[in-house]
């Protein structure tokens, strides 16, 4: 498809949300120098407007879908479901950073800005139809969430963080763009629905050229999503950045990374499936386990929920692993369910984790059912929800993917993750047993009243939780819809 | 909506409103949990004069979409069997209600709200037609059970509330498989489409699938009834669980086991059901008699209640898997005399508990003396547990001995055994707790029954007589039920196993 050098004003509306944020984003670093303030207030409810618009253009550019800038970027549901879902997570990030950033003292106007860039990234990243274009987006992303991970300087373990996801991320975006080279150089091209027709005309490239390249580019996904065996950054990175950050990094773009993951395997790499879906196979199984038995043994919340989030991005590889429809549209509910359980769930963490985040065991939960009850039950929905238990997102969503694997007929892999859900319902038994069967710890005293930003930053998302779970048909009927991606 | 949606929705809204109560005021919740499940009871007692007892299939169904893109439903409806079980938790709530007044001090008003969420779990189980719904109903319960035996329990809660927690889960995530895989051959979740479609024989199994698809259902059933060897959270959770814990567990959690094996495995998998039938009674044999003989050494009251529903869960497992009519009848009949008799003893005993404050036997004697009428009650209780005539439990054993005397005679012999040892550990139990000296700590900490623990134990005692004198008073539509019931297990069976049933009979006859 030739690139028109003529702009046409409908790509403009498919690309406006991504001009939004990044406009915004760019002003809030124009105004800072400006208005020289203390507070970051401002900027957050900047941005928390520019997300809100964001979604609103989003849902706009739904209504034209289609190609914009010669079949880089492709509208439709799939891109507009995942835009949506990486804006909210947006949202929902923000709210509790309020508190947070002031509590650390760390209120700057780049924490909004960059959280803002790096979703515009993930925006471009789940609309594109283009490898060079998905990698930009990925890089967009990436490396603003790398400065966000150590964004406070301060703290020795924010910068290890940081410099871990740096290397270790740079070295997998590093293996993504091999892959996008050797593809370029079997195909002859970039754009993700000629990468499939070349595979099946009749000077088709050696299958195992098309295999080397996308065993490459699964690497670098599978770090991007911390499935195992990429997954050994996660705990670290999780631990030691800002609260907001991780929930936001466990969220936002792991849901990219797998949106990438699905147009990608699901569209470009579709004719060689029976070859990569055993890789997929086995890297789902590894990251359930490795997962769950690891979360078993932390003390560490944040790096406990790290764990936690390997083992769901193992739920999640098996929807990949089905290789249907169904499949991409159970992957598409689940991360929808995952991004409301464990954004809430990081949200209760940065309440409680107080100055310096100090708080941060498992036993600081002690005895929160008594001293905050709207905390605590906010927590159990989403503890709930992620170990999955009916009625909330968490278990429908499950019920999804599992469904997508037996109808592909991979029992085994089934049964396995689900005896897998029952290993993980232990570990967040034992934070809903500290919140309610202990006495108070001094965390659980220590914590504040709630303030109204983080009070909606615990309600929103339990309503999302329970929404998916007892009302999951709308989602259910868009996702269904938006599932079969262009080929 | 009929009248049996407001039964089940009832506990669900004043759950809601529970939660929303002032926690400064705990009196208020009392009240409004009593009131609740007394409406409840009320509105599931009115459904009587409607049921026909005659019928053999479902009644009061409500079907309505739920989640149209998948096809499920909020499907419920009650038969013969089913429609017992949900008076059995209708009764047994506001009972709960009445014995938690003053043992429960501590966060008064989510206790409340917590039984009247699991009110409203339990009945759904027993009324959901949709296999979805009925997952659904079956976690449900689960939550506010492990909340209340990890809150208001005794010392070892925790481990307690969690083992009880993970081996439910663990059990039933292949369940849930199971119902995937079914929903993915029927493409529905409608459990009587998914009968009629065995019936038409549009609907086969393979001997290899139909067996694994019956252990993940009865790994399920099998560890909630709980079947020996996985019986091993019971105790856990029966003595560390708070009173009305206990209660609703042993008396209506237990049965949702039992009534899932009756009313999904059979139906289903029959041939399945079938071959394994053996070795499952011989697992129940095994729980009648090391159940009792376990409760006959505890030196714990409340442990001996549990070891001994393990044992009495034998006889519902046993008499079930004997595909006999009157092993059928007797296994539910079993399951509601259990709910009844047990629930009195786990009553009585935490009445005890909330006078001495301790549930050792060695720390009790001479309890009849100083409170007559409560050890009155208990010697009934014992009495009916122990299978006497005339009370409730006879009738129920009896039966599932007579069907399974009929399916094979060696079953009965090794069972029968695990009644004479219930009569031991019972009797001796009532024996060192009520006579001899009276203790020095029980003569001043032990008061008679007050009325409202009169009015709690009461009913029970009517129930136990009248199931024991008049059991046509509920029999006939049991029956109807189970006859359907063996009626399915004999459709559509590729690999049939030859029925001793027959051949036993005449032998018995001619002699």
């Amino acid at each position: 498809m030739p690139v028109s050098p003529m702009l046409d004003p409908a790509d403009l509306i498919r690309f406006l949300p991504e001009i939004l944020l990044t406009a915004v984003g760019t002003l809030i670093m124009v105004l800072d120098p400006l208005l020289n303030k203390r507070s970051s207030r401002l900027y957050g409810n900047l941005s928390l407007l520019a997300l809100l618009a964001g979604i609103v253009a989003a849902i706009e550019a739904y209504h034209h879908p289609g190609p914009a800038f010669g079949g880089m970027l492709w509208i439709d549901g799939f891109a507009t479901f995942f835009r949506v879902l990486v804006m909210v997570v947006g949202i929902l990030t923000i709210l509790p950073s309020f508190r947070f950033l002031t509590r650390q003292d760390a209120e700057t106007s780049e924490f909004h800005a960059l959280l803002l860039f790096s979703i515009a990234g993930q925006c471009i990243m789940v609309a594109a139809n283009d490898l060079i274009i998905i990698f930009i987006g990925l890089e967009i992303s990436s490396i603003a969430s790398y400065i966000l991970a150590g964004y406070l300087r301060e703290d020795k373990r924010a910068n290890e963080a940081s410099l871990k996801y740096f290397l270790l991320g740079s070295f997998a975006t590093a293996f993504f763009l091999y892959g996008v080279a050797l593809i370029y150089g079997a195909t002859g091209s970039i754009n993700l629905s000629i990468v499939r027709l070349a595979q099946t005309g009749p000077d088709a490239p050696s299958p195992i050229f098309v295999g080397v390249a996308a065993a490459m580019m699964f690497v670098g996904l599978a770090f991007k999503v911390s499935a195992a065996p990429f997954q050994i950054w996660a705990p670290d990175v999780y631990q030691g950045a800002p609260t907001p950050v991780s929930a936001f990094l466990s969220a936002g773009p792991k849901a990219a990374a797998f949106a990438v993951f699905l147009r990608i395997f699901m569209t470009a790499f579709e004719p060689i499936g029976n070859d990569w879906q055993w890789l997929v196979w086995g890297a789902a199984l590894l990251s359930m386990t490795i997962g769950n038995f690891a979360a078993l043994l932390q003390q560490n919340i944040k790096r406990m929920l790290a764990y936690s989030s390997i083992a769901h991005a193992g739920y999640v590889l098996v929807a990949l692993a089905a290789r249907s429809e169904l499949g991409t549209a159970a992957a598409m509910f689940y991360l929808a369910a995952y991004a409301f359980m464990n954004i809430g769930a990081f949200a209760v963490v940065s309440h409680l984790s107080g100055r310096g985040e100090r708080y941060q065991t498992i036993d600081d939960f002690s005895g929160l059912g008594q001293k905050q009850p709207l905390t605590a039950s906010m927590l159990s929905i989403f503890l709930l929800s992620l170990i999955g238990v009916p009625l909330t997102g968490g278990f429908f969503g499950k019920f999804y993917i599992f469904r997508a694997a037996l109808e592909s007929h991979l029992v085994w892999l089934a049964v396995l993750g689900l005896l897998n859900s029952a290993v993980a319902s232990y570990y967040y038994l034992r934070i809903l047993v500290m919140m309610y069967f202990r006495e108070p710890s001094d965390a659980a005293c220590a914590a504040e009243p709630l303030t109204p930003g983080l009070r909606a930053a615990l309600i929103l998302p339990a309503l999302g939780t329970l929404f998916l779970g007892i009302f999951p048909n709308w989602v259910l009927d868009f996702a269904g819809r938006s599932s079969n991606l262009l080929r | 909506m009929n009248l049996l949606t407001v039964v089940l929705f009832l506990p669900l809204a004043g759950f809601l409103i529970a939660l929303a109560m002032p926690r400064s005021n705990p009196q208020s919740s009392r009240v409004w949990a009593l009131l609740v499940s007394l409406a409840t009871f009320a509105a599931s007692l009115s459904l009587l004069a409607w049921f026909d007892r005659g019928a053999s299939g479902e009644q009061f169904a409500v079907d309505l979409p739920w989640i149209p893109a998948f096809d499920i439903h909020f499907f419920i409806s009650a038969n013969g069997v089913s429609f017992w079980l949900m008076l059995l938790s209708t009764l047994l709530t506001p009972i709960c209600v009445l014995i938690s007044w003053r043992s429960i001090q501590s966060r008064v008003k989510e206790f409340f709200a917590f039984l009247l969420l699991l009110e409203f779990g339990l009945i759904g189980v027993f009324l959901a037609q949709d296999l979805f719904l009925f997952y659904v109903f079956w976690e449900i319960s689960l939550v506010p059970m492990y909340f209340l035996i990890g809150i208001w329990g005794h010392e070892r809660r925790i481990y307690a509330a969690v083992k009880f927690f993970i081996y439910t889960f663990a059990g039933s995530v292949l369940m849930l498989a199971a119902i995937i895989y079914l929903y993915i051959r029927t493409q529905t979740f409608s459990y009587p489409a998914i009968l009629d479609m065995l019936a038409g024989g549009r609907l086969t199994f393979a001997p290899p699938e139909q067996m694994l698809l019956f252990l993940a259902f009865f790994v399920a059933f099998a560890i909630k009834v709980p079947l020996f060897p996985v019986h091993t959270w019971l105790p856990d959770a029966h003595v560390e669980a708070p009173t009305a814990g206990s209660v609703m567990l042993a008396s209506v959690m237990l049965k949702m086991g039992t009534y899932g094996i009756l009313h999904f495995c059979l139906p289903l998998f029959p041939s399945a059901a079938r071959a394994c039938a053996p070795w499952i009674a011989v697992l129940a044999i095994i729980g009648i008699v090391y159940g009792a003989l376990v409760a006959m050494v505890q030196p714990n009251m409340k442990k001996l209640v549990a070891y001994s529903s393990v044992s009495h869960l034998g006889f519902v497992v046993l008499g079930i898997f004997s595909f006999t009519q009157i092993g059928l009848d007797g296994a539910v009949y079993q399951m509601l005399n259990h709910g009844i008799s047990t629930g009195a003893l786990f009553v009585i005993v935490g009445l005890l508990y909330e006078r001495r404050h301790s549930l050792e036997i060695a720390d009790y004697g001479g309890v009849a003396t100083v409170a007559p009428w409560l050890s009155t009650a208990f010697l009934i209780t014992t009495l009916a547990s122990i299978g006497l005539p005339l009370l409730n439990n006879f009738v129920g054993e009896f039966l599932v001995l007579q069907g399974t005397a009929l399916a094979n005679y060696k079953w009965t012999i090794f069972a029968s055994i695990g009644v004479i040892l219930s009569a031991c550990y019972m009797l001796w139990l009532y024996q060192r707790v009520f006579y001899g000296e009276v203790n020095h700590e029980v003569a001043g900490h032990v008061p008679d029954l007050f009325s409202r623990e009169w009015v709690a134990v009461v009913p029970l005692i009517v129930m136990m007589v009248w199931m024991g004198v008049y059991s046509q008073s509920f029999l006939p539509p049991v029956s109807k039920v189970n006859a359907q019931v063996l009626a399915q297990t004999q459709v559509n069976v590729p690999f049939r196993v030859q029925l001793r049933k027959p051949a036993a009979l005449e032998a018995l006859r001619a002699r």
